[in-house]
């Protein structure tokens, strides 16, 4: 029971981010019909866009000190990071928390990055054929991944959680169990809990909002909306900064879990579009489901008792292709997805 | 017996019955019209037909064998071409080649592997298809890409296309739909210098009058799922079910 | 290399029997007359006209097909492991096994079409690879990669006393083996392991141009324009498109082997989705659906591969060191980006722009300014010419542009 537990809580972290980047995914294809196969790279952006930001934040200031000295007889350099010697206490706090403040960070940087793509790029193949829109972003998210990988080279680059969440708790004594059955990180945690705020947001924002209504209709029905007069070209980039600027803040909360690295967009973006395909291409809510059934059952193929039953084969890294290939099979559309679509 | 033997075949679509225990039987050699107006169900038999729809009972037996549950593919082998409803033609591909590729399936069947062989090799083929393209006026154009073509002549390609295949049985959904007085003049000249010249029996699917009473030996009247009428021409014009059909109970008239 | 566009398939295929055959003396001046860089040529050649079969004939686009390039690979390190050195065994089992492996992914993938087919090759191309990488290591050797051994059974050769590994070779000539011969100042070499290659490649592109010029090419490119009238035609596309998946998979595990044979190596990375990415961006940069086309684009894309990415900083300096200074920093900083380890940026960069401007690839280009060209030799008062198709079965006809070359994207 613990150990089931354990497994759900250990999917749920990864379920999350394939949950966020599906839901971009599916935005950005439902509305725009477009298969943009430059997702990842949105979500690798976001990555960096911490690192970016902890960089900022740690320019320092270096003072030779007047009475200390280093081991080696020369005067004691103390470094100070400027956002410190400028806010004080407020600034350490800063750089504690420095995730939380590159969200803020992030959302301006990716709302642009978005317009410009859509505006520059995507905008131009709406009409053209869907292989030439894969070849396309695939050219893009090519060139994005290799810009970061010259900015910030090709090794991965640890970034903190906040002090106050680093280290574990025992999820297990809260329903009762023994101590110490089931500890699990709280960085993760709380990455579950943001992915359900924003996931929360995006239906809440999609349901309740006129922009969200008129959204939704042109997912169930593009050609209709066009014809009512509705000025779909600006929100067809309003959406599609949206989708850029979930994705992106998927990658930003994700970096205590994940070093980035310039491939974790490209890693992200197969088992993402597995997950969207699973859920039913268009299908919001199949997207989410999709994405935290798969991490899930990606976790549960991970235990030690799975693998002594298929006889010392690991499948965790093969198990979410072949349920993909399993569910396409007997059933085309997807979990939740309507019938036809993208068919041909 | 006829040469297409519909009997009992029912079609539900949730609460909506589509078609209600039709019975059909087509003769050979004649040009039979199935008319009735929009949602009379037409479209649905038709699908029945071709293999896009399994009804939910009844039979529909073509040369004696049934239809049911084969593919679209295998209702062709069988003998029967079909014409849509706007033109569908092979756009990347030439003229000529348009009308060799049906000729290959009517020769070759549904699956042939010889990956090297020579088209250029493919005289008799390619001498059959270019007669096909005398018959109907596109020869001298044969070269040019479909996708350059104008409405009526891809109708005219797709005709070529069917009759290459020499079918039994050749469906027509709308021949002439969507196109100017001119061109159905000319089209339904085409499909009776065709009919006459290949004894080729036609089921015609077609709401313009014009067409109908023009070609048709024959005609089914389809209302609400069920056939109210099935007479020769002449006997159709007046009969009050068809007014009725068509323009509602005798009352409102 | 352009006038062949339009002359007939024969002289077609007697020049690129030339030009394969004495890619040493062409390559040499341009610096990529090494046996390493001409065996990738030829080999990637063989790999791009495969996948051009697939994808510009039927229009189904496969992310996966680096999967069986992957299997052709550790199958022919295998064969080379515990049946001979000699290179004929291996090559024959990778076309084998690898061909057996499409038809398996095929059957299956192509029981969906359009994007939905694109995404499961690529998750079984995903799976391949980390099948390869982590659970089947006692066939992959995982990490490490596969490699020959001094202690391999070999049952087939004479038991060798030498302590050195064999290297793989035909009729005891080794593919390393090479002749320099001095020419007008400059080395050019001839290898074993390229000319087998180039042979192959040669016969390859036969084939392919056999396929295209068939009944079978003629359906395959119907499944493209319009499958749903090719089924009502009486054809059962689907076959067709598994063997046309299943040729294409043959010719990337041949490609496979013979990359073992020249260099016998067999990893994984080998099999990971950007390794499929490059073999569409090679046929798509040539020109999908062209003969020529995708051989185009692979020779251009390894041959920036290996040229760009050995520019360096201080090369990109010294091209600007006479302009002053300044310029000369500036220049440098804007450009070296985009070389040496950074050219994958210029690739991405150049993929982009052919997909956007010229989804016909160069040889579209090509003819589009011959098309321009002829244009403007001719009257002013001569119509536009309308479409035309190449006129069918003429060998010797003067040839129009061939089918792919004219924009089949204008549906």
């Amino acid at each position: 029971m613990d150990a089931i537990l354990l497994q759900v809580l250990n999917g749920l972290d990864k379920g999350s981010a394939y949950a966020l980047i599906a839901l971009g995914l599916t935005l950005i294809f439902g509305t725009l019909g477009v298969v943009n196969f430059a997702h990842g790279a949105l979500f690798m952006i976001g990555a960096f866009c911490t690192v970016t930001f902890n960089n900022l934040l740690s320019f320092e200031r270096v003072t030779l000190s007047a009475t200390e000295l280093s081991p080696w007889g020369t005067p004691l350099e103390i470094h100070v990071p400027y956002v410190e010697l400028w806010f004080g206490d407020f600034g350490a706090t800063m750089i504690d928390y420095s995730v939380f403040w590159s969200l803020l960070f992030a959302i301006p940087v990716m709302l642009l990055i978005g317009i410009v793509m859509e505006r520059g790029l995507i905008k131009h193949f709406y009409k053209r054929p869907h292989a030439d829109q894969i070849l396309v972003t695939f050219g893009l998210a090519i060139v994005l991944q290799e810009v970061i990988k010259s900015v910030y080279g090709a090794n991965p680059i640890p970034q903190p959680a906040p002090a106050a969440f680093v280290g574990s708790i025992d999820v297990g004594v809260w329903i009762g169990m023994a101590e110490n059955s089931v500890i699990y990180p709280i960085w993760r945690l709380v990455y579950f809990l943001f992915a359900g705020v924003i996931i929360g947001g995006i239906f809440a924002f999609l349901r309740y909002t006129t922009f969200g209504m008129v959204v939704r209709a042109g997912m169930a029905d593009r050609e209709t909306v066009g014809l009512l007069g509705i000025d779909i070209d600006k929100r067809f980039t309003a959406m599609f900064g949206l989708a850029a600027v979930v994705t992106g803040m998927a990658g930003v909360m994700y970096t205590p879990i994940l070093s980035p690295n310039y491939h974790m967009g490209m890693d992200f973006l197969v088992l993402c579009f597995v997950v969207v395909v699973v859920g039913g291409m268009g299908s919001l809510t199949g997207a989410v489901a999709a994405g935290f059934l798969l991490g899930i059952l990606q976790s549960f193929a991970s235990m030690p008792e799975v693998k002594d039953f298929l006889f010392g084969f690991s499948i965790d890294q093969v198990i979410i292709y072949l349920v993909a290939v399993i569910i396409l099979l007997i059933r085309p559309r997807g979990l939740m997805g309507r019938k036809g679509v993208m068919e041909t | 017996m006829g040469i297409l033997e519909v009997k009992g075949v029912n079609k539900r679509f949730g609460g909506l019955l589509a078609l209600d225990d039709v019975n059909l039987s087509i003769q050979q050699n004649t040009v039979h019209a199935i008319i009735g107006p929009n949602g009379a169900g037409k479209s649905t038999l038709l699908n029945c037909f071709i293999g896009k729809l399994l009804p939910d009972s009844g039979t529909v037996k073509f040369d004696n064998s049934s239809l049911i549950g084969l593919k679209p593919f295998q209702i062709n082998q069988a003998g029967i071409s079909r014409v849509f409803q706007t033109p569908e033609v092979f756009a990347d591909l030439s003229i000529l080649e348009n009308v060799m590729i049906p000729a290959f399936a009517h020769r070759d069947g549904a699956f042939h592997l010889a990956p090297f062989r020579s088209l250029a090799k493919e005289t008799a083929i390619r001498e059959q298809a270019e007669k096909i393209l005398q018959d109907v006026g596109l020869v001298d154009e044969r070269h040019q890409l479909a996708s350059a073509m104008s409405r009526g002549n891809k109708r005219r390609l797709e005709m070529a296309m069917c009759l290459v295949q020499q079918p039994k049985l050749l469906l027509l959904d709308e021949p002439t739909a969507g196109m100017a007085r001119a061109d159905t003049n000319n089209t339904i000249d085409l499909l009776k210098s065709i009919n006459e010249a290949h004894n080729i029996t036609f089921v015609v699917i077609e709401h313009d009058m014009h067409v109908v009473f023009s070609l048709a030996d024959r005609i089914s009247v389809l209302s609400q799922g069920h056939v109210i009428v099935e007479d020769h021409p002449s006997n159709i014009k007046g009969h009050p079910k068809v007014q009725e059909a068509y323009l509602g109970t005798a009352e409102t008239q | 290399m352009l006038k062949t566009f339009r002359t007939s398939d024969r002289t077609l295929m007697v020049l690129f029997t030339i030009f394969v055959l004495a890619a040493p003396l062409i390559m040499a001046p341009l610096g990529a007359g090494y046996p390493d860089l001409m065996q990738r040529f030829a080999i990637y050649g063989i790999f791009a006209i495969g996948f051009n079969i697939l994808f510009g004939l039927t229009g189904y686009l496969s992310f996966g097909h680096a999967a069986f390039l992957g299997v052709g690979s550790y199958s022919a390190v295998w064969m080379l492991k515990l049946l001979s050195i000699n290179i004929v065994p291996a090559i024959i089992f990778a076309v084998v096994v690898s061909g057996l492996f499409a038809l398996l992914i095929g059957f299956i993938s192509l029981r969906r079409s359009g994007i939905y087919f694109s995404i499961l090759t690529l998750a079984f191309a995903q799976m391949s690879y980390n099948l390869a990488y982590s659970v089947l290591t006692p066939i992959t050797n995982g990490e490490t990669g596969l490699q020959l051994d001094l202690t391999d059974p070999r049952i087939l050769d004479t038991v060798n006393e030498t302590s050195q590994v064999a290297s793989p070779s035909f009729l005891g000539l080794e593919m390393g083996d090479t002749a320099v011969v001095q020419f007008l100042g400059m080395d050019l070499q001839f290898n074993v392991g390229f000319y087998i290659s180039a042979l192959i490649l040669i016969g390859m592109f036969y084939l392919s141009l056999r396929i295209f010029r068939s009944p079978f090419g003629m359906i395959l490119r119907a499944v493209k324009s319009n499958q749903t009238r090719l089924n009502y035609t009486g054809f059962n596309s689907r076959p067709y498109t598994l063997t046309a998946f299943v040729i294409s998979g043959m010719y990337a595990g041949l490609a496979g082997a013979l990359l073992v044979c020249m260099d016998p190596l067999a990893g994984a990375d080998r099999m990971q989705w950007t390794a499929s990415g490059e073999v569409v961006l090679m046929t798509i940069m040539g020109g999908a659906g062209t003969l020529i086309g995708p051989v185009l684009g692979a020779g251009i894309i390894k041959y920036f591969e290996n040229i760009f990415s050995r520019i360096n900083e201080s090369v990109v300096e010294g091209w600007f060191s006479a302009l002053p200074d300044g310029v000369t920093d500036f220049l440098t900083a804007v450009v070296s980006p985009f070389l040496g380890s950074g050219w994958h940026i210029s690739l991405g960069l150049i993929f982009m722009l052919v997909v956007i401007f010229l989804p016909g690839g160069l040889v579209e280009g090509a003819s589009r300014i011959m098309n321009l060209v002829r244009r403007l030799s001719q009257t002013r008062k001569t119509t536009s010419s309308p479409s035309v198709a190449r006129p069918l079965g003429d060998d010797e006809s003067p040839e129009e542009p061939p089918p792919g070359s004219v924009n089949t994207r204008e549906s």
